[in-house]
C-alpha cells in the first residue's frame, strides 16, 4: 500500500501530461455543428440570380449535396471558388448560400468567376446563416437526399477537404442506393 | 512639420478613434430597465462563436453584433433567459455558454473543485492524525536514578569543552 502510494504522483503526471498533449492538437476554432443530423432549417428566401423567385430548404432536397455559404467581402470564398467549379463539373450538386453580401456584387462575381451552383440562396440580413449556425464564409455542409445535415466543414474546400467529403458524400449515395 | 498641422492631424485621429467606437456597440432601446439589465447579463455569458475568447457584448465582429441584435429581438418578443440561452445553444452548441448548464456532461466541471477540496481535506486530515499519534506513542520512557546522574554527568562534561 505504502509503495504504491509512492506512485501516486507519478500517475497524476502522466494524466495531466496526456491530456495537455491531446490539447495540442485540438483545433478549438473547429467547432462540431450543433445542428448535425438535423433537418435542413426552415426558410424561404429569394434566389440571387432570380429575385422574384422563392426559395425554400424542400428545393435542397431530392439528392445528397453539398450547401457552400460565401459572400463576395470572404478573401477564402475567392480561394475555393475554382475548386468548386471544378467539383460542379464532375457533377457534384452545389447549392449556395450567399451570406450577408451585396446581390449585385455577388451577381456580378459569378458572372466573372462562373457559377458552380444549382441555386444560390440569398441570405442577406443573415437570418439562414444564424439558424445555421455559421459564424465565419466559408462554410461548406453536407446534406442528404432528406435535406439532412450531415457534416459541416468551416474553411475553403480544397483537394484535402474534399477527400473526406467524397467518402461521406458516396456514403450518401450509396444509403440512398439501398 | 508644424505644430498647426499637427495638432490638426492628431484631431482628426481622436476623432476618427471616437466614431469607431461608437460604431462597435450599437445602442439598443429598452421599455424597462429590467429587460435591459437581462439583455446586459445574457450577452456578456454568451460566446462569440468566431472570437473566442469574447463574450458577444464585447466582441464588434459581425457575427457578435447579430447575435446581440438576435437577443434583443427575443427579449423584446418576451422570451425568458431560458428561451434565448436555448435559441443559441441549438445553433452554436452548448459551447457557447461561458456559465455551462449541469448535467451529466458538466459535472465534472461544476462539482470536480469540490471532490478535490474534498479530497485534500481527508488527505490533510489522515496525515495530521496519524502524526499526533506518533507524537503520542514517541513519549520517552522514565529515566531511574542511575541512568539521570549519568546523563548530568555528560552534559556537565559538554558545559566544560
Amino acid at each position: 500500500m505504502r509503495r504504491f502510494l509512492l506512485f501516486v504522483p507519478l500517475l497524476i503526471f502522466i494524466g495531466l501530461g496526456y491530456f495537455l498533449w491531446r490539447g495540442l492538437s485540438i483545433d478549438p476554432t473547429e467547432l462540431p455543428s450543433a445542428r448535425l443530423n438535423q433537418p435542413f432549417p426552415a426558410f424561404q428566401l429569394a434566389s440571387l440570380t432570380e429575385p422574384e423567385r422563392m426559395l425554400t430548404e424542400a428545393d435542397l432536397k431530392g439528392r445528397p449535396a453539398l450547401v457552400n455559404v460565401w459572400a463576395t467581402w470572404c478573401p477564402t470564398c475567392k480561394e475555393e471558388h475554382a475548386f468548386l467549379n471544378g467539383l460542379a463539373q464532375q457533377g457534384v450538386t452545389i447549392y449556395g448560400i450567399n451570406y450577408k453580401d451585396e446581390p449585385l456584387k455577388a451577381r456580378e462575381w459569378l458572372k466573372r468567376y462562373r457559377d458552380p451552383y444549382a441555386e444560390v440562396v440569398l441570405d442577406q440580413e443573415g437570418a439562414l446563416g444564424i439558424d445555421l449556425g455559421v459564424y465565419g464564409a466559408p462554410e461548406t455542409y453536407i446534406i442528404d437526399a432528406r435535406g439532412v445535415i450531415r457534416y459541416r466543414h468551416v474553411g475553403a474546400v480544397d483537394d484535402r477537404v474534399w477527400t473526406d467529403l467524397k467518402r461521406i458524400m458516396d456514403q450518401l449515395a450509396a444509403e440512398d442506393a439501398s | 512639420m508644424n505644430p498647426l498641422l499637427r495638432s490638426i492631424l492628431l484631431g482628426w485621429v481622436l476623432a476618427l478613434c471616437s466614431v469607431t467606437a461608437q460604431a462597435i456597440i450599437e445602442a439598443y432601446e429598452f421599455d424597462d430597465p429590467a429587460t435591459e439589465e437581462r439583455f446586459q447579463r445574457l450577452t456578456e455569458e454568451l460566446r462569440c462563436p468566431k472570437c473566442q475568447n469574447n463574450n458577444i457584448a464585447d466582441s464588434n465582429s459581425p457575427i457578435a453584433s447579430d447575435l446581440r441584435r438576435e437577443v434583443y429581438r427575443l427579449l423584446n418578443q418576451g422570451a425568458d433567459d431560458e428561451e434565448v440561452i436555448d435559441f443559441m445553444v441549438t445553433r452554436y452548441g452548448e459551447f457557447v455558454l461561458y456559465r455551462p448548464r449541469v448535467n451529466e456532461m458538466t459535472w465534472i466541471l461544476w462539482y470536480g473543485p469540490f471532490v478535490l477540496l474534498g479530497i485534500g481535506l481527508v488527505a490533510v486530515l489522515l496525515i495530521s492524525r496519524r502524526r499526533r499519534r506518533t507524537a503520542v506513542g514517541e513519549t520517552r520512557p522514565e529515566l531511574d536514578a542511575d541512568e539521570r546522574a549519568r546523563l548530568n554527568q555528560l552534559l556537565e562534561q559538554d558545559k566544560k569543552r
